[in-house]
């Protein structure tokens, strides 16, 4: 038994517990026993991983392993880990530990929650240790359809559309992916669903013809965009994240939609590099609109929700305008972007989760002068503000800044003006979160129902420091986990660059 | 005559046994307590069944025999495949019986209840006939002998008034399409000059007339058709569902719909081997199972009784399934048993759900579901997971079995006609998460009230609940399986002209 299926094996002995469990307590003690267990074994694997890498173990994944599972058509349940998995799964157990704490005091029905989400986070887990396309896309779909439920039931909001939209959005991108897969199964001979075997044309495997490539790239990758909220795929988000409760918006957008960028990114872009360059482009286009235009729309909103929700269409689509530019940094900068978001958009939903457990309202017309009232909340959406905005000394600058050096470098009039279209976002983003931040936590207070709130209990306290402190590491001192991300980014860059196919802009 | 030839037929000829010692013991029991006889309860077909379907199932393990077995001149032939099949549909028909209990325990049916048993084991008997055949008149007695009992079984409560409609549709469907089959049966005779499937399958390419036969295999795929419910062929379906009783119901969107498939497979694998048919069969369920899907999944998305629902979302499932027909291969098999394995757990689940709800307050309505999860949650929780298997959601055995059969007849060189599955695969989630909605989200002033099912649905529904949870995970059954399997890719083809 390999250790990293300690990963998936740990949710599902959570499931168990949570099965058995008796009353909000045991509940709890089994979430925080859980969640615990994840994070350690996260950084544990951290740690591991780069003492490896710094023994000098130069091979692409580590801890690989492989087992038969469905003999005959070839399906494996493969698992192995290289520097973007890692950072992936790091940020996976950090949203699902603070996850936890966030939805301390959720009511009703406490312990089917945890059930779900417990089983979404297995799903994630899985998909990020799984090198196997089967198993990747089961786990996929794992983690997707328990947002039916948490979304439908524990909700706000227009709930009932918002799952149903959210899941049948997500489900179409499956399908497209589904038959990707096979395509790309059977374009490669056959013989292995193991991804290093098809990039890398062994145990087997033979090149895809690139006119194949070119029909199943685009069912491929519109199908991970769609989770990646690719434009105009991404109208699920918004109505999804604004309607789910806290620590569902939280691992939704911190980490589900990163298996979108991910998924684009190890799968559809490494097992077909030549279709990559050749339609890359048409998709650029489509990623640089997102990221202005989940800005502007974001300056309109008056749902506290909704403006980080397309913020977030924002900022996921510059993951995906990063790995298209297909170079070194910019592929570096997609990763730490994913890493980046995850933590500050958490820490967002988190807050605002907060704030609208206290106000019962999230609409920015109504909500002034928060910051006497409940200071420390108040000041922390502060730095989730500016870390979003990208203030170095915050993840969020690290980050866009790794991914406009990269793209910039890239040579052809296109791609730099692609990039200066995207660099608008900054200012856009400095926009909206300086006027929300100054509207609702400025000012004086006119609502006298707000006056007599509380400040945050010690749950919620502790799961907003737990980000924070993330978020601030990732952007003090960004170095170790860059150089880690690189070596996992590298091979696949290499695999894309070394493609020999017609793109029209180079 | 070598009597041992009889051997060849131990499954048919146990099953026989089975029906004997009910029949006999009908004579001296019955259901009610008060009349003095002995108790007949669901334990002793269950148990008879179980027993049958493990000496079945015992010798084929033991031997693994992947070759045919013929006897009777050819007239009855016999693979290791089709054990497995009959065993699949022997455990369908235990889980039915187990459902059964409840209903069949009520003051009406308490001295019908040795009928019940009968009148499915003859179907029973009747596929196990249909699938081992070689020869076309024993296909066409088995299949009369499975539906024609049938019939008698979906008019069962034969003083309600749908009951005894949907018996007369389905009588009249049943004799309908038996007559198109004896009409492409009639022309493929008239091609070939015989019936025996082997001799059918040397004519070809020699002295067959290709023009009638494509008619008699186009008659026989319409046959089929309305057994298995296919579009165009479907218009019984849903009246037929909605009258007869839920275990029936049950029984027919289940058994007798897989028996159907897998007989489909063999015999066009069997007999129209030749390159010309395939290309036909292929154009043919290419639209078919477009049309299935497609209209079966519009339709399903307006039902508002939960046993019509369950007819539209089994034609469009029986769509699925027939995908893996397309082009005959040894993996479409493999695919297309294994979906039918895991259909039959997760809709007699759901129909378990169903029937037991229906037994405890009459209610069969959508809306009657709203607030099921609050009063009755282990039971809500367990329809949910038959419906998420039925939708293909992972990681339960649904979403093994579609992708399976996906891949299959991706494989077989129709990735369009998978894409358009893969997209109605969206649109069959809507609708089963519509009753998800009822049971969790929808409010309701009178739901339900909790009850308490008996023991033997709760055994029904855990053999359903394993079945899965376990089926799609554990790889086993699925390579099982596939190591029996057969195809036009690895039998030869016995004809001439193809080249091949």
């Amino acid at each position: 038994m390999n250790f990293l299926s300690i990963f998936v094996l740990i949710p599902l002995v959570m499931l168990l517990g949570l099965w058995l469990a008796r009353g909000v307590n045991q509940v709890r003690g089994v979430m925080v026993a859980g969640s615990t267990a994840l994070l350690a074994l996260a950084i544990y694997l951290t740690v591991d991983f780069l003492a490896e890498r710094a023994a000098g173990n130069t091979a692409e994944m580590l801890y690989t392993a492989s087992f038969d599972w469905i003999a005959p058509l070839k399906i494996k349940y493969s698992v192995g880990v290289d520097g973007i998995s890692v950072a992936m799964l790091l940020l996976s157990a950090i949203i699902v530990f603070t996850g936890t704490f966030a939805s301390w005091r959720l009511q009703p029905l406490t312990k089917e929650y945890f059930l779900w989400f417990t089983l979404l986070s297995m799903g994630v887990f899985g998909f990020f240790i799984s090198v196997d396309m089967f198993a990747m896309f089961m786990f996929y779909e794992i983690a997707l359809i328990p947002m039916y439920l948490l979304i439908g039931v524990w909700g706000s909001g227009r709930k009932e559309y918002a799952a149903m939209k959210l899941t049948l959005m997500l489900m179409g991108g499956s399908a497209f992916l589904m038959c990707g897969i096979f395509g790309i199964f059977y374009g490669a001979g056959g013989a292995s669903m193991n991804i290093l075997d098809i990039a890398h044309h062994t145990g087997g495997c033979r090149p895809i013809a690139v006119g194949e490539q070119c029909i199943w790239f685009p069912l491929t990758f519109v199908g991970f965009g769609v989770l990646g909220a690719l434009f105009p795929f991404h109208t699920w988000s918004p109505d999804g994240h604004a309607s789910a409760p806290t620590a569902v918006s939280m691992l939704h957008a911190g980490v589900l939609m990163k298996l979108g960028g991910y998924g684009c990114f190890r799968i559809a872009m490494y097992l077909m590099p030549e279709a990559a360059n050749q339609l890359g482009w048409i998709f650029l286009i489509l990623t640089s609109i997102s990221v202005v235009y989940g800005a502007f729309s974001a300056c309109v909103q008056t749902d506290l929700k909704y403006i980080n929700a397309y913020s977030s269409v924002s900022h996921c689509g510059l993951v995906l305008f990063a790995i298209l530019m297909m170079n070194h940094v910019a592929a570096t900068g997609a990763v730490l972007q994913m890493l980046s978001h995850g933590l500050m958009t958490a820490l967002f939903f988190a807050l605002i989760g907060m704030i609208y457990g206290r106000t019962h309202t999230r609409d920015i017309r109504e909500l002034a002068g928060l910051m006497r009232i409940m200071p420390f909340l108040a000041v922390c959406y502060v730095i989730a503000g500016l870390a979003n905005l990208g203030l170095p000394g915050l993840s969020g600058f690290v980050a866009e800044m790794t991914i406009f050096v990269g793209s910039f470098s890239n040579e052809g009039a296109f791609y730099t003006t692609l990039t200066i279209i995207a660099c608008t976002s900054i200012v856009i983003t400095a926009v909206y979160i300086l006027r929300l931040v100054g509207k609702i936590l400025y000012g004086t207070c006119t609502n006298e129902h707000h006056l007599a709130l509380t400040d945050a209990t010690w749950d919620e306290r502790f799961a907003v420091v737990c980000l924070i402190i993330s978020v601030a590491g990732l952007g003090l001192a960004p170095w170790w986990i860059s150089d880690m991300i690189g070596t996992g980014t590298g091979p696949i860059i290499d695999v894309i660059q070394s493609a020999v196919a017609l793109n029209p802009f180079h | 005559m070598d009597y041992s030839q009889f051997l060849t037929m131990h499954a048919e000829l146990s099953l026989l046994v089975v029906i004997t010692i009910l029949f006999i013991a009908d004579l001296f029991m019955c259901g009610d307590k008060k009349c003095g006889k002995g108790v007949y309860n669901t334990c002793l077909p269950v148990v008879l069944l179980t027993l049958h379907t493990v000496l079945n199932l015992c010798p084929c393990c033991g031997q693994c025999c992947s070759e045919s077995v013929s006897a009777f001149g050819g007239m009855y032939q016999h693979t290791a495949m089709m054990t497995v099949m009959k065993s699949v549909l022997n455990v369908g028909t235990i889980i039915v019986f187990l459902m059964a209990h409840k209903w069949l325990s009520r003051e009406e049916n308490l001295i019908k209840q040795g009928e019940f048993y009968l009148l499915t084991l003859f179907t029973l008997f009747g596929m196990y006939l249909m699938i081992s055949s070689g020869h076309f008149l024993v296909f066409f007695i088995g299949l009369e002998t499975a539906s024609i009992p049938l019939a008698a079984l979906v008019a069962f409560d034969k003083q309600r008034y749908e009951s005894a409609e949907a018996g007369a549709k389905f009588i009249l469907i049943a004799l309908f399409s038996s007559g198109l089959l004896l009409y492409g049966i009639s022309m493929i005779y008239g091609a070939t000059g015989t019936l025996y499937f082997d001799e059918v399958m040397q004519h070809w390419g020699t002295n067959g007339n290709a023009n009638i036969a494509v008619l008699g295999l186009l008659l026989f795929i319409t046959g089929m058709g309305f057994k298995i419910s296919l579009v165009p062929f479907h218009l019984w379906t849903a009246d037929t569902y909605e009258g007869a009783p839920t275990v029936v119901t049950g029984y027919l969107s289940v058994i007798s719909k897989g028996a159907a498939a897998f007989t489909l497979l063999t015999v066009l694998i069997k007999v129209f081997a030749c390159c010309a048919f395939v290309a036909t069969w292929d154009w043919a369920f290419f639209w078919i199972i477009v049309a299935s899907i497609t209209i079966a999944n519009l339709f399903a998305v307006r039902q508002k009784n939960l046993k019509r629902f369950m007819a539209f979302s089994a034609i469009s499932q029986a769509g699925y399934l027939i995908l893996g027909v397309m082009d005959g291969t040894a993996q479409g098999m493999t695919a297309l048993v294994f979906y039918l394995l895991v259909y039959m757990v997760a809709n007699l689940g759901a129909f378990a759900v169903i029937s037991v709800v229906e037994q405890s307050s009459g209610k069969v309505g959508m809306d009657d579901y709203n607030g099921l999860y609050h009063t009755n949650p282990k039971l809500a929780f367990l329809m949910t997971l038959c419906l998420f298997s039925l939708a293909g959601i992972p990681p339960f055995a649904g979403f093994f079995s579609k992708f399976f059969v996906f891949m299959a007849a991706f494989n077989a060189g129709h990735p369009w006609l998978v894409l358009i599955a893969l997209i109605n695969t969206v649109i069959s989630l809507y609708y089963y998460l519509l009753i998800v909605k009822a049971m969790y989200i929808q409010p309701n002033e009178t739901p339900i009230a909790c009850f308490k099912s008996d023991g033997y649905t709760r055994v029904a529904l855990a053999l359903c609940t394993l079945g899965v949870v376990v089926l799609g995970i554990c790889g086993v059954a699925y390579n099982h399986i596939d190591a029996l399997s057969y195809g036009l890719d690895t039998v030869a083809r016995c004809c001439q002209g193809c080249g091949q």
